[in-house]
């Protein structure tokens, strides 16, 4: 085993719970979110049982189904694991100073060139810090996420929510609205997820806190606690 | 008593036997569901599973009595706006709707109220009637609007003297399913809140729900029940017939 030395705490313990809460909580709403679209689709399709939480098998029947009490139950159980992530992770940020750090700036410049090295499979992906690309793509799953939250609270509550629902074109277009956010929010993972194959070594620090010190960048250790 | 109990002393209804039915399913669908996703979890025991949900589900209840604003009142439409042909919803198909004589029909009042005498359709008709244009939200995720009339249920309860202190007022369905649901003082005192008479200033057809049903404009359309023959003031928690099967009990929107 090596001492402790050759590594640094990469991502503190609070980031990594909230990263792993967060997850789960996206990936039992977006399977209950499938099941309860199913239950009256706005499109002209379904989606399949095996993507599903919440019964599946009669879910095209009227709401007798169980599937959509099961969805429902799982929907507005893992919106709190999302509201209570998120709160620990803002009020962290907010002390520790890890947003400005980790998020701004946003140049354009830079974005254009981390797409292009990006393109040709050659973006740099150092430890602990950022590249343009991903705070762009990151700055777009907030930006999404914002979406949801806004036209998830004016479906929960479309009476008494009422005036917050007009901007988005009242209760038959904020279905729409928390439709295509979930379908952003699948890109991003989509993304997310690519992004951490094609450097694999970024996620042994998401889970357990540790990098090698040679492998981050010097200024990101000011994230050592 | 409970099915647990009934189960025991060896009671079982047929109804009880679906309802078993449905729990499992519901539970396996739910396992299912969470191992494709949380591949490592041990959740093929998915009871406590189902049980935490459910224990969520009433805090949810809180949250949503806790946003609840009583004078929030639902925005009405013109008249033209209102569906000429409502969408028919229910747990049986439309042959199963129970087609309920007006005049020996009688809604019983128990519980915490003064006055326990049963009322007729006629002493309902006599008392003071109020009517809306608003729309019916459902928990499926469609909605439409509509125009009902009827007695404001908070006048009712007045007129009844019941204790409107208490915490839930919870009504009984006369129909094929035995539905039953319950609500708080606070939306049962809503002003859109109605024992409901008319569907466009006509009584109200046998599929939805004649005689009399309760309509509100802060509830889902599952919280609304249809062939009403029971109303009953209580402190004790009644839950309802979706509530069994996990639907959430505020359901406000």
């Amino acid at each position: 085993m090596r001492s402790g030395d050759d590594y640094v705490i990469l991502h503190p313990a609070v980031i990594r719970v909230c990263h792993w809460v967060w997850a789960a909580g996206i990936l039992l709403l977006i399977g209950s979110g499938f099941q309860i679209y199913n239950q009256e689709p706005l499109f002209d399709f379904y989606f399949p049982s095996n993507l599903i939480i919440g019964n599946g098998d009669d879910s095209v029947a009227v709401h007798n189904d169980i599937g959509l009490a099961a969805a429902l139950l799982v929907h507005f159980f893992a919106m709190w694991l999302l509201f209570t992530s998120l709160l620990v992770y803002v009020a962290y940020g907010l002390v520790k100073g890890h947003f400005r750090r980790k998020f701004l700036p946003i140049w354009p410049r830079q974005v254009i060139g981390d797409v292009f090295d990006f393109l040709r499979g050659r973006l740099s992906h150092d430890l602990g810090t950022r590249n343009a690309v991903q705070k762009l793509l990151y700055a777009f799953a907030v930006a999404v996420m914002a979406m949801m939250v806004w036209s998830g609270l004016v479906l929960w509550k479309p009476i008494q929510f009422y005036e917050l629902g007009i901007p988005l074109g009242g209760y038959d277009v904020a279905r729409y609205v928390h439709f295509f956010g979930m379908a952003g929010i699948v890109l991003f993972i989509i993304v997310h997820v690519a992004l951490t194959l094609m450097v694999p070594k970024v996620l042994p620090p998401m889970i357990t806190g540790r990098a090698r010190r040679d492998q981050v960048e010097a200024h990101a250790q000011g994230e050592t606690p | 008593m409970t099915i647990e109990r009934r189960l025991r002393e060896g009671g079982l209804s047929n109804r009880d036997v679906i309802d078993l039915k449905r729990r499992l399913l519901l539970r396996n669908g739910l396992s299912l569901g969470a191992m494709t996703l949380l591949a490592g979890c041990d959740v093929t025991n998915s009871g406590p599973v189902d049980g935490s949900l459910r224990l969520v589900s009433r805090f949810n209840d809180g949250v949503q009595g806790f946003l609840f604003d009583p004078n929030k009142l639902a925005p009405t439409y013109p008249e033209s706006a209102a569906a000429r042909e409502f969408r028919f919803n229910a747990q049986y198909g439309e042959e199963k709707v129970p087609v309920i004589n007006p005049d020996t029909w009688r809604l019983e009042v128990s519980g915490l109220v003064a006055n326990k005498a049963p009322w007729t359709l006629e002493q309902l008709k006599a008392l003071p009637q109020t009517s809306y244009v608003a729309r019916h939200v459902c928990v499926e995720g469609w909605s439409m609007i509509g125009k009902w009339g009827g007695v404001p249920l908070r006048a009712f309860l007045e007129k009844v003297g019941a204790d409107t202190s208490a915490k839930y007022v919870a009504f009984r369905c006369d129909d094929p399913i035995g539905y039953s649901s319950s609500i708080d003082m606070a939306s049962a005192r809503h002003p859109q809140t109605i024992l409901c008479l008319t569907y466009l200033d006509k009584p109200i057809e046998p599929k939805f729900g004649a005689p009399m049903r309760i309509k509100m404009t802060r509830k889902l359309g599952f919280k609304q029940p249809k062939h009403v023959a029971a109303l009953h003031v209580t402190n004790d928690y009644p839950g309802g017939y979706w509530e069994n099967y996990g639907y959430n009990w505020f359901a406000g929107v």
